[in-house]
Formats: C-alpha cells, structure tokens, sequence
C-alpha cells in the first residue's frame, strides 16, 4: 500500500465480501465479472491509446489538426469510439492541465486507471488555485511568461493534453516516439521524456 | 451540495504524493469495487448523477479519510438501499458472516444456487450527450457570470467559480444536466459551455501570474455579463 494511500477500514474486504454475495445472488452481478476487470486493467493500463495518439500526431500533421478539432475522430483510427475526448495542445506559450475538482472524472479510455494521487485532495484542490506551484513541486517549472490553463472536468467532456514534442527526437519515428510519452505528460503534471525511460 | 468533495481551491492537504509503479489495484477487493459499480450502472439501478451524489452524501470526515474505491464502495451500498435493492439489515448481516470468515469466498454467504446466464457487464458507458435541437443562448467570445447559489443538492458548478465572470471558449453541445440527474427530476438536456476563467477573477490578489480556469458550465448556471 503506497504511503499516499489512506488508511483503508480493516473491515472493508468484509463489505465489499457482503455487497458482492447480495448482488449475486440477485443475478445483478456475474460470478466471474470481478476476475475479469482485474485481468482487463493488470493488462491494459497505461496511457496507451493516448501515447500512440501524441506520437502519431507529433509525425503526422494531418493527424494532429484532426486530433486537435475532432478527437472522436481521429480515435477511431486506433478502434476507439470515444465522443466525448478533447485534446488541448501545449505550445511555447500555454500549458495546459487537467483535474477534476468535485471527484476524479478521468479519461480512462486513452489514459487506462487513474493514478491515486490524481484522485486525492492534495491535487484536486490544488490544481485550480496554485497550478505553478503544484507543478513546481512535482518537478515541472513552468515560467510566469507561459499561461497556464487548467482544465477542470465538471461534465461529462473529457481532457487531455497534447505535450510538446520532445527537442532532439526529429529522428525517431512514431513507434520509438511512443514510449517517451508518460501518462503525467498527458494529465500535464510532467513533460515526456527525451529519450525512452529505463523501467 | 456545497460539500467536502467540492475541493477547488481548499488549503491544507500539503503536497501531492506520488507512487511509483503503482499497480492497477492495490487489493483484489478494489477491482470488486470497480465490478460492481459497472454492473449497478448497467442493471439501470442508478445513473451516473446519482451514484456522484450519493458518493459526496459520505460523511465528511469518511470521505476525506476514505480511499477513492472506498468512496465508490460506500456510493454502490448506499444507493442499493435506497432503491429498495437490499436492505441495510442484509448487508450489516452479510458484512457480520464475512468478519467472521475473512477468508470465504463471496459466493460463501449466497443464499440457494446461483442464478445462470448473468451478463458480466465489464464496461458502463452512459452517453449525456442528446441531440434535441436546443440552440445555445451563449457564443464563443462571450462574457458570462456564474450564478450563485447554495443548492442542498446536487450541481456541478463547485463553490469556487459562482458569481464569477468568464468568457465562453466552446460549445460542448447539449448535455445531460446533472443538478436534475441526480435527483430523479429528468434529464433537462441543455447547452454545455467551457468557460475561462482568469485566476485573479477566482482567487482575487493572491492569485498567480499568467492563470487561467476552463470549467464545463451548463446554460443555467450562466447568466449573460
């Protein structure tokens, strides 16, 4: 269990235990149902849908102005129906960020699982009112000269931020540029790496 | 509701901590969270509004103590009792069987055979999206203010952009409107704007440089500047 992560009632396994066995038995929950959302995320997490789509749109222009006007559909070309996904661009003068202050509305479809912290208060009450400083504190230094924009998902419209291609990866071709974009890239709270992380 | 769970802006919580290679769940017990939420959803016993709502009806202190599928957990249980799903009786009884047995299966507490033929509902996606042809009030480029109000139930325009001036920046098209969703009172489809909002105009003299806030509004929490 991460330090970040509260305390957890030592009698939850037991509720959860109890609420399954009701829903069971009421034929409203399929016996097998909870094994496959853990298979489903142990094996689809990550920002891989969102990777592919940065990268794509960092050596395909064509691909980036779709993305950028109509996300829905340029997500199609990866099999994805998502209708309700913008996509808001960094560039040398805005940065953008997203947060979900009222629970932790999240676009698991491009991004997989949300991360915990993304889901505490620290961060969600945070990143309305001292964005830069949160950012700074998480290792991301954005000059006063560059604006700021945060994204606040209070409907059903869903976030993600188009990072900056990384300098010096003119080279690399979509599949190598994949790797370098981390889900903190896409949430806003890192920029991608410059060259593919070790782990 | 202006409740615990509307955190824009709230002080004290201290830094944001981050896991490294934080697994998919932390427990098993989690992804059960997670099964279940999708399968009341599907089932049709609550919408997406009310399950929010019940989640922000936690106790204050619970919901900030709480993990985020401990908040779901207490939301799932919460709304199956008000919907006459199951009674709190049987789940403080079912809860009791488990403390004793921490180790059983659910399947352990299941009164007769199982019923067959159960879809696993793996996904819940509801769209809020509806196409009646209502024509938005408001245009990108113009000035609104925030409406304010202290709503016992529940809205999504949190405390900290009410009575606020911002610009429309997009048109999301006509959406759902959560403050009836939730409540049972229909769905009220209406225009669904983001607005931006200057920092200073939301945090006033400590705000900082260079800030601005994009918030999903819908028409009736707006009102023309």
């Amino acid at each position: 269990m991460g330090k970040n992560h509260p305390n957890v009632d030592p009698y939850v396994v037991s509720r959860v235990r109890a609420l399954e066995s009701l829903l069971l038995e009421k034929g409203l929950l399929a016996p097998g149902a909870v094994d496959r959302v853990i298979e489903r995320y142990e094996n689809d997490t990550g920002p891989m849908i969102g990777a592919r789509a940065t990268a794509r749109a960092w050596t395909n222009p064509e691909f980036r102005t779709l993305l950028l006007s109509d996300a829905r559909r340029a997500l199609k070309t990866f099999g994805l129906d998502y209708e309700v996904l913008v996509v808001v661009e960094n560039t040398p003068a805005v940065h953008n960020l997203v947060v979900c202050t009222l629970c932790s509305c999240y676009p698991w479809p491009v991004l997989g699982l949300p991360p915990t912290w993304y889901k505490m208060p620290a961060y969600r009450s945070r990143a309305v009112s001292e964005p830069r400083q949160l950012l700074h504190e998480m290792g991301l230094d954005i000059p006063d000269s560059r604006e700021i924009r945060v994204w606040d998902s209070s409907a059903e419209m869903r976030y993600m931020v188009l990072p900056q291609r990384p300098d010096g990866t003119g080279h690399l071709a979509e599949d190598e540029l994949v790797p370098l974009v981390s889900r903190d890239a896409l949430i806003g709270v890192a920029e991608p790496r410059a060259t593919a992380a070790a782990r | 509701m202006d409740g615990v769970h509307d955190l824009g802006g709230m002080q004290g919580f201290g830094p944001v901590v981050r896991e490294e290679n934080e697994p998919a769940f932390h427990a098993a017990w989690e992804a059960a969270v997670v099964a279940m939420m999708r399968a009341g959803g599907a089932n049709g016993i609550y919408n997406i509004d009310e399950f929010r709502h019940a989640i922000e009806r936690m106790a204050p202190a619970d919901y900030l103590r709480a993990s985020y599928y401990e908040k779901w957990l207490d939301g799932i249980a919460r709304l199956l009792v008000e919907k006459g799903v199951i009674t709190g009786d049987d789940l403080e009884k079912r809860v009791a069987f488990f403390r004793e047995r921490p180790d059983a299966p659910a399947t352990d507490a299941v009164a007769g055979a199982l019923p067959e033929g159960v879809p696993a509902h793996l996904t819940w996606v509801q769209s809020a999206i509806r196409e009646t042809g209502a024509r938005p009030r408001f245009a990108p480029g113009d000035a609104v203010v925030t409406r304010r109000f202290h709503a016992p139930g529940h809205t999504r325009l949190p405390r900290y952009a009410r009575g606020k001036t911002g610009v429309i920046v997009r048109v999301h098209g006509i959406h759902v409107f959560p403050d009836t969703n939730a409540h049972g009172g229909g769905e009220s489809p209406q225009p669904l704007y983001s607005v931006r909002f200057d920092a200073r105009e939301l945090w006033g003299e400590t705000a900082e440089p260079n800030a601005h806030v994009h918030l999903d509004c819908w028409e009736s929490y707006l009102e023309e500047k």
